[in-house]
């Protein structure tokens, strides 16, 4: 996992136009071929996908939730790990959209007889595959996959790394329940398993670009790097790094929990389990600190009782239920976006 | 056009509309995004002074039932659809500045039937600048304008461009400024 590592500690930390300044964003086009994380998207992208999605939410509310932009187009979904909203939401995205949707279960393909991951995307391609929406285990596969692809490659979470249509839709729920629409200025407190979390290292790019005052929190065996990385600091960006909860909940604006991900989990991180929901788990007793009308969100899936309590997960301040409707209309605006940037080329 | 003829044009629809219906029962009116949405508007309210009747007006943006999404030179920007009535049994009236080759009009059928189904659709622009590519024809017209296709026929409406008023430019000098 050392390549994994490097990825992690040393990302180039570019400046962030200012969020008051940024440009007339009516003629901001979708430049990027592929989604492999957000750290190459500027802003006035990244609200253009907002304001696409925007437009995606009303076509989900019509009584046929579905038109043509992408009719004949194909979507390959390729999962080399387990997923259920992710898979689904993609797959629900491209539908809606009229795309013709392959899905590939790894358990039951070549992947099994020992193929490798270029020689599936090769296959996919010659099957005729436009896009290609890949989950992987090891950090990068995605950007190796793009390298082979002819079309466009969306990252649907790769590892540590990055979870870009995660981290899109989390900061689209934002937006839409904060009062005035906007994380600027907010403070948006991200607690629990940060080190082997994509959602968060995708949220810091998305977050900080959009104002916000991130607050990373965690045991402090799961935080390892991310220190020097807010200690770097750039312009505009506000970034910090805590292992006090209550430091990190207080008047926090937005409460994101993160999934403890066992199955990623080398020994010696965590004493136990038990102790971790003791002392970071995030409960109405440590919600209290926030502000009386904060947020809270969930990647899912939830270990509820470990990193969030079950009260917590459906109260009064949870949108976790608007994040999974939200991630189909944030795929949608990406697969429409990602297409005509495509048709673009080709023509 | 200048902005008298603009209104004009715009009441004498209102009149057509509403004598082609026999009045203003199961009528609406949709306009097409961008600049058929404010006419629509403007349309409703000449029905409104004459008629003493609101008709109800919704926007329509075609953005997803374009067949030429490679042609679009700008990544086409989603202003939205709003369409806040049941169109079933209805006479949709679907509004529109320019009428050029008609794959416009095509989409918008597209996306109104995907709402409900109408009684019936027709079709009411300001500008008729001809070189149709589909069998499709207005059923009311503000102004035929006669054009080559290295023309652009450009409609400012005070709503959207802050005045009113149509003018024709060649392409060669209107590239990049085309809506």
């Amino acid at each position: 996992m050392t390549v994994v590592r490097d990825v992690v500690a040393d990302p180039p930390i570019p400046a962030v136009p200012s969020v008051d300044d940024a440009p007339e964003t009516q003629k901001i086009g979708w430049p990027h071929r592929h989604l492999l994380d957000l750290d190459v998207v500027t802003w006035p992208e990244i609200e253009l996908v907002m304001r696409t999605a925007d437009a995606m939410r009303e076509v989900l509310a019509r009584p046929i939730p579905k038109v043509p932009a992408l009719r004949g187009r194909s979507v390959t979904i390729l999962f080399y790990e387990a997923s259920t909203r992710t898979r689904v939401s993609f797959e629900v995205a491209a539908k809606n959209l009229s795309a013709d949707v392959v899905n590939i279960a790894v358990s039951s393909s070549s992947v099994a007889k020992g193929e490798s991951l270029v020689d599936t995307v090769r296959t996919v391609e010659a099957l005729g595959a436009d896009v290609l929406v890949i989950r992987h285990s090891v950090s990068g596969a995605p950007a190796l996959a793009a390298e082979t692809f002819g079309g466009s490659v969306v990252n649907a979470g790769d590892g540590w790394h990055a979870h870009p249509t995660q981290a899109l839709l989390d900061l689209y729920t934002m937006r839409q329940r904060l009062p005035g629409g906007s994380v600027a200025g907010r403070k948006v407190a991200i607690l629990g398993d940060v080190l082997h979390s994509r959602v968060a290292r995708s949220n810091l790019w998305s977050l900080t670009a959009a104002g916000a005052d991130v607050w990373l929190c965690g045991p402090a065996t799961l935080l390892r790097g991310f220190e020097r990385w807010a200690s770097v600091g750039a312009a505009g960006r506000r970034f910090h790094v805590t292992s006090s909860v209550d430091e990190a909940v207080r008047d926090a604006d937005v409460v994101m929990a993160l999934r403890i991900q066992r199955e990623r989990m080398a020994s010696g991180l965590l004493p136990s389990l038990r102790e971790y929901a003791a002392r970071f788990g995030l409960t109405a007793e440590r919600l209290s600190l926030a502000r009386p009308d904060a947020i809270v969100l969930h990647p899912g899936p939830m270990n509820e009782g470990v990193e969030i309590s079950p009260d917590v997960a459906v109260g009064a301040h949870s949108v976790i239920t608007d994040q999974v409707a939200n991630g189909v209309a944030i795929r949608m605006a990406l697969l429409y976006l990602m297409a005509s940037a495509g048709a673009r080329r080709a023509g | 056009m200048t902005a008298d003829e603009i209104r004009r044009a715009t009441v004498r629809l209102s009149h057509e509309i509403v004598e082609k219906q026999a009045g203003t029962e199961g009528l609406a009116l949709v306009g097409i995004q961008r600049r058929g949405v404010p006419l629509a508007h403007r349309i409703a309210a000449a029905i409104a002074e004459h008629e003493r009747t609101d008709v109800p007006v919704g926007a329509l943006d075609i953005t997803f039932y374009r067949d030429d999404l490679s042609l679009v030179a700008q990544q086409p920007v989603v202003k939205g659809t709003d369409l806040a009535f049941d169109l079933n049994g209805l006479t949709v009236v679907l509004v529109d500045d320019v009428l050029y080759t008609g794959r416009t009009i095509r989409a918008a059928m597209d996306a109104l039937v995907d709402f409900g189904r109408p009684q019936a659709i027709r079709l009411a622009v300001l500008v008729d600048r001809g070189h149709r590519e589909l069998p499709i024809r207005a059923d009311h017209v503000g102004k035929n304008v006669p054009t080559s296709r290295e023309e652009i026929v450009h409609v400012h409406l005070a709503e959207v461009d802050g005045e009113d008023g149509v003018d024709i430019d060649r392409i060669s000098a209107a590239v990049g400024a085309a809506g």
